[in-house]
């Protein structure tokens, strides 16, 4: 990365060591909803490619995630299971397509233009979904027999299989987790975060940065798509509703409750909101007041996100914390 | 007579009726330091963000090495190898001043495809850099984040930055502006270094610094050119004194 960092003390591999073993304790429920918010962090972290890395406040990502999911369903058939094969590298490239076709478009504007048009667009194609018979209307559609992978007639990954699910889950996970950081490292990488510094500069260098743009919002949407395949085998059905602003909205959120820019801010996000979200809506059907005031203290609090509290908290204990830049 | 490398032919700019540079045409070589004074509002800032391709021209044609690139994108010419700095400091206030540099220096060698790859692991692009910060008189403040230096070393960065993209043209709007006496006595002998190998144009107030190192002077008052000539030529001559240097010291802008 460009800024010069100190060694910290590296979580991963226990944070790792805790979610591979995490099914061996837990119950059918608490499996479930951690694989939702493995889900849901690869979703965020794909947003934050966008959001933390290259400076593109997306209000439509749901969209990507949406037509991903919608297309497991619409790929596999009626009453047999998809082929993975087939069904997991279309999804992530739905996602990917119609984030380049979005992108031609959205990329051309800046600042709050951007925001608002990529609302747009996503909402366009949430009534694509909503009002027309393509995936079921406004009821959605079932997935009824999830993909399994198949070598001739050895079945190798059953998604229909919870415990299967899970690890599938963990590994696309640490793969989009190790994959993000690989692509921040390189120099595509580089360029966005010059871009979201200081574009007018990185043109006047000679970087297109228009491409260079499309290349991010491309990869953040076969990403978004990876997660939008993901949810849609958790819980075999589809409705317009995961393409909806609310869900752009949520996972814009979560970027930013964890900290933007930092992946591991996004994941952190994701574990937070949706765990939040059982617990309040558990508490009372007001949940969303609940979770409004925790977002508004987050903000106000701790403006690097929920990711900086460790850092913050060192610096209290060991008072004032300031060092010479 | 050097090679021509970039000219404008007739250029005009106008905002609303409002005319920031009329008619313009001016050469520049490589081997020469081509000039730019007037009083502000003159419009030089404005005729190098249209040789640089910030602003697209109203009318008229720049040529570079024979090619009419009036159409060209910003990126698209500095790929070509017109450099430009900036009068108020452009930089990437959050990297160092290593990676400003060696993010311009990527700008030639892309390598976008390659998301495999570390960035910082290219050797020629690291060279280019180094090379760059030790011609701008940097090479100590190499790993300092560029937020945090001086205004005059923001100004040497701002230097440092064009030449890591090895330009043929360096277009520099007010080098010196900002700069410590010391600073603009490296800057003005970098200049001279760079001179042989580069068609240079710059925009300065500093008239003991033009003066120094113009090979060609042109003088621009409201959008139009004055008089262009070899410094003595300038130096002497009647309009010139009566349309600008008769008025005392410019301002700042």
């Amino acid at each position: 990365m460009p800024l010069p960092r100190k060694k910290t003390r590296n979580y991963l591999p226990l944070v790792l060591l805790v979610l591979a073993l995490f099914p061996l304790f837990g119950s059918g429920y608490y499996n479930e909803l951690i694989a939702k918010i493995m889900i849901m962090a690869i979703f965020a972290m794909s947003l934050d490619l966008l959001v933390g890395y290259t400076g593109l406040v997306s209000f439509g990502h749901a969209a990507f995630f949406g037509v991903a999911a919608y297309s497991v369903v619409l790929l596999s058939p009626k009453y047999d299971p998809g082929s993975l094969w087939l069904v997991l590298p279309a999804a992530i490239l739905t996602g990917a397509a119609v984030a380049f076709v979005v992108g031609l478009f959205v990329l051309r504007t800046k600042g709050i233009y951007f925001i608002m048009v990529t609302l747009a667009f996503a909402q366009m194609i949430y009534f694509v979904f909503h009002d027309t018979p393509l995936g079921g209307g406004s009821d959605g559609a079932f997935l009824n027999v999830k993909p399994e992978l198949r070598i001739g007639e050895k079945v190798l990954i059953d998604l229909n299989e919870p415990m299967q699910f899970y690890y599938i889950v963990l590994v696309f996970l640490v793969a989009a987790y190790v994959f993000l950081r690989v692509l921040l490292r390189s120099p595509l990488g580089h360029a966005l975060a010059g871009i979201r510094s200081n574009e007018h500069r990185m043109q006047s260098l000679g970087f297109p940065v228009f491409l260079y743009k499309l290349a991010g919002f491309v990869t953040a949407g076969g990403l978004a798509g990876l997660a939008g395949f993901l949810s849609a085998c958790q819980y075999g059905f589809v409705t317009p509703e995961i393409l909806s602003w609310h869900q752009s909205g949520n996972v814009l959120l979560m970027v930013i409750l964890g900290g933007m820019g930092t992946l591991n801010g996004a994941a952190i996000g994701a574990f937070a909101f949706v765990v939040l979200q059982e617990v309040f809506s558990a508490l009372t059907k007001h949940w969303q007041l609940l979770m409004g005031a925790v977002i508004v203290t987050v903000v106000m609090v701790l403006p690097g996100g929920l990711s900086s509290l460790p850092r913050r908290l060192k610096g209290l204990l060991i008072g004032g914390g300031n060092r010479n830049g | 007579m050097a090679d021509l490398v970039l000219s404008a032919r007739g250029m005009s700019r106008r905002f609303g009726g409002l005319y920031a540079n009329k008619d313009v045409s001016l050469d520049m070589h490589k081997g020469m330091l081509h000039a730019v004074l007037g009083p502000n509002g003159a419009g030089k800032s404005t005729l190098i963000n249209l040789l640089s391709g910030d602003l697209p021209p109203s009318a008229g044609q720049i040529l570079y090495r024979g090619e009419d690139i009036s159409g060209w994108s910003p990126d698209r010419r500095s790929r070509a190898g017109i450099g430009r700095s900036y009068q108020r400091t452009n930089i990437f206030p959050g990297f160092t001043v290593f990676e400003n540099c060696r993010l311009a220096a990527q700008s030639r060698k892309p390598r976008a495809l390659r998301i495999f790859s570390k960035a910082v692991a290219y050797d020629d692009l690291r060279d280019a850099a180094d090379r760059a910060i030790e011609q701008a008189g940097l090479a100590e403040r190499r790993d300092v984040v560029a937020a945090t230096l001086s205004h005059g070393e923001q100004r040497q960065l701002e230097i440092a930055m064009v030449l890591a993209t090895s330009p043929s043209v360096l277009l520099l709007d007010e080098p010196l502006a900002g700069m410590g006496p010391e600073e603009s006595q490296s800057m003005v002998a970098l200049l001279k270094k760079l001179t042989p190998d580069h068609a240079i144009l710059l925009v300065e107030h500093d008239m003991d610094a033009v003066f120094a190192v113009a090979d060609v002077i042109t003088v621009m008052v409201t959008g139009q050119v004055l008089e262009s000539g070899p410094p003595d030529q300038i130096r002497d001559s009647i309009a010139v004194q009566e349309a600008y240097l008769g008025e005392g010291e410019p301002d700042d802008e």
